[in-house]
């Protein structure tokens, strides 16, 4: 543990363990939207504002916090209206992302090790104005995503329904779609734009693999995200390794574990308790009128 | 008429793609009254519902609730809706619980964290549509009839004054069917008012007070509950023509 006694790794674990909570209690509601890989692609959108941050010497953060926020809200908008042209509208928007993103970190004259630690994220890169950022805002998004859970549950599930019950449906969209973004960039400094999805998602699978409710599922995807993130930390500090990687792969470890065990109960169970008739539903006689 | 009308829509018309599915429907229902829409299968009559409730934008005409314009309308815990399925979602799990609990929006509001009221108000609904002990079940094991029966607990725990069900009854087995139309019974011996779209009534059959028929986007009759004509008044006729004829491709796919 005496790793931990620098402080910039202190930094990096701090910052983890606020993603790691934060990001899964955000990503269940993607999920349920079946939004999964949006995150991915707020990420591309976020490197291009990395790229204009470095190029006009500001905060990187910050400029791809307000970067991703408008490539988000654009998505949101996308979505909103149309399904079926949002693919390509989509797909626009995160592959000129990254090219912009590459392409604007290059002309800054900042290395390649720095277009790498915003990629796949880095140990030494958290700052301690970096730190309070993601304090801040992982808290504010966490405090949102918790305090707002049966609105949200109730527009992912049924959005509808939702509106039928006089839910603000596209603020809290919006609210979505800004949570992400928000979340994706200040993840970007610790994972890397490119994994942090991984870590919305991965654990939000591992968890529905063993629950029955969206409550239970989502407290036990925040504890997942959290172990993934302190221990794939511990890892890259002890083992030299990429931070990113290392707590996807955790991440990704816990999801074969559960699955197999999740797997292995079933059919134990099932052998135990014989499979009762198949529930047939008999189709009712109907009166048409002519 | 002191009480303004539950639902009032004069000359709506409502298309899709620029396609008329709705042309000059007006449309009347008073408090307590139980107002079944019938009609085949792509006449209009489940877009008729979706724009009392403003889920479809009209191209002509008015919709009023309880006497307000739907635009202005901000009183939604008066209605309770029922769609025809419940959504698959992402495949995250909820409990038949977490699905009932989200009938209290409407009347709890953004912020406010359920209360006693709420689980109470949640727990009553699922023992009206017979499912109190299917509570902590996900909502994704129980049978269709069963999924169906949530989604009118859900709408039942928000207390409403008017239910607006979507096929409530189709491809439901009929021991759902039964606790279904006892639920109903229930909430239209309250005082509830009621309209509902029906592919085939059932057992609903004598809770209904009034059938209004869309036919070609248009109302065909609106009255007492025509009486099945020919070999489908027979109970036990075969029916084995087909529906789906005259449905526009695409037109349900929204």
């Amino acid at each position: 543990m005496d790793l931990f006694q620098y402080d910039f790794m202190l930094r990096a674990l701090v910052g983890a363990l606020v993603i790691g909570l934060a990001a899964p209690a955000l990503g269940i509601y993607l999920v349920q939207r079946r939004l999964a890989l949006i995150g991915d692609g707020i990420g591309h959108v976020a490197l291009t504002g990395v790229g204009a941050g470095l190029l006009l010497n500001r905060s990187p953060v910050l400029v791809a916090v307000i970067a991703a926020t408008l490539g988000a809200i654009a998505i949101e908008l996308v979505r909103a209206r149309g399904r079926t042209s949002g693919d390509l509208a989509l797909a626009l928007l995160f592959y000129g992302g990254i090219a912009g993103g590459v392409l604007l970190v290059g002309l800054s004259n900042a290395s390649n090790a720095s277009l790498n630690a915003y990629l796949f994220g880095s140990l030494t890169t958290t700052s301690p104005g970096d730190l309070i950022t993601i304090l801040v805002l992982g808290t504010a998004v966490l405090v949102a995503m918790l305090a707002l859970r049966p609105a949200l549950f109730a527009v992912c599930h049924d959005e509808e329904y939702a509106r039928v019950s006089g839910l603000p449906v596209r603020a809290l969209n919006l609210l979505l779609a800004v949570t992400t973004a928000v979340t994706v960039t200040i993840a970007m400094r610790a994972v890397g734009v490119l994994l942090i999805s991984a870590l919305m998602v991965v654990p939000v699978a591992t968890a529905q693999q063993a629950t029955r409710g969206f409550r239970s599922t989502m407290t036990a995807a925040m504890a997942l995200g959290l172990f993934a993130a302190g221990a794939g930390i511990w890892v890259a500090a002890t083992a030299d390794t990429a931070p990113g990687a290392s707590v996807v792969l955790l991440a990704i470890g816990s999801f074969l574990v559960v699955a197999l065990v999740a797997a292995g109960w079933r059919a134990l169970r099932q052998r135990a308790r014989p499979a009762g008739a198949p529930v047939v539903e008999p189709h009712e006689h109907e009166v048409v009128l002519r | 008429m002191n009480t303004p009308l539950v639902i009032q829509v004069e000359h709506a018309a409502v298309g899709y793609d620029g396609r008329p599915v709705l042309r000059d429907v007006s449309l009347a229902v008073a408090a307590g009254e139980v107002v079944a829409v019938l009609g085949a299968n792509g006449t209009g009559k489940s877009t008729l519902i979706r724009a009392v409730l403003g889920l479809v934008p009209l191209s002509a005409g008015s919709v009023a609730l309880f006497g307000t314009p739907q635009r202005r309308f901000r009183q939604w815990h008066r209605i309770g809706y029922v769609p025809q399925r419940l959504g698959a979602g992402g495949g995250v799990p909820a409990t038949v619980a977490e699905v009932v609990a989200s009938g209290r929006l409407a009347r709890r509001g953004l912020l406010r964290p359920p209360g006693r009221a709420d689980r109470e108000a949640v727990a009553a609904a699922l023992r009206a549509v017979g499912l109190a002990d299917r509570a902590g079940d996900p909502v994704a094991t129980l049978s269709g009839g069963q999924q169906q029966r949530t989604l009118i607990a859900r709408a039942l725990a928000g207390r409403p004054e008017l239910l607006v069900l979507d096929e409530p009854t189709a491809g439901v087995d009929a021991a759902s069917q039964a606790a279904f139309a006892g639920a109903l019974r229930g909430f239209v011996d309250g005082g509830g008012t009621v309209l509902l779209v029906a592919h085939e009534l059932g057992p609903l059959r004598p809770l209904i007070s009034r059938a209004v028929v869309v036919h070609e986007g248009g109302i065909a009759h609106d009255g007492p509950v025509p009486e099945p004509a020919g070999h489908h008044a027979d109970p036990d006729h075969e029916h084995v023509h087909p529906h789906c004829d005259e449905e526009p491709a695409g037109l349900w796919s929204m």
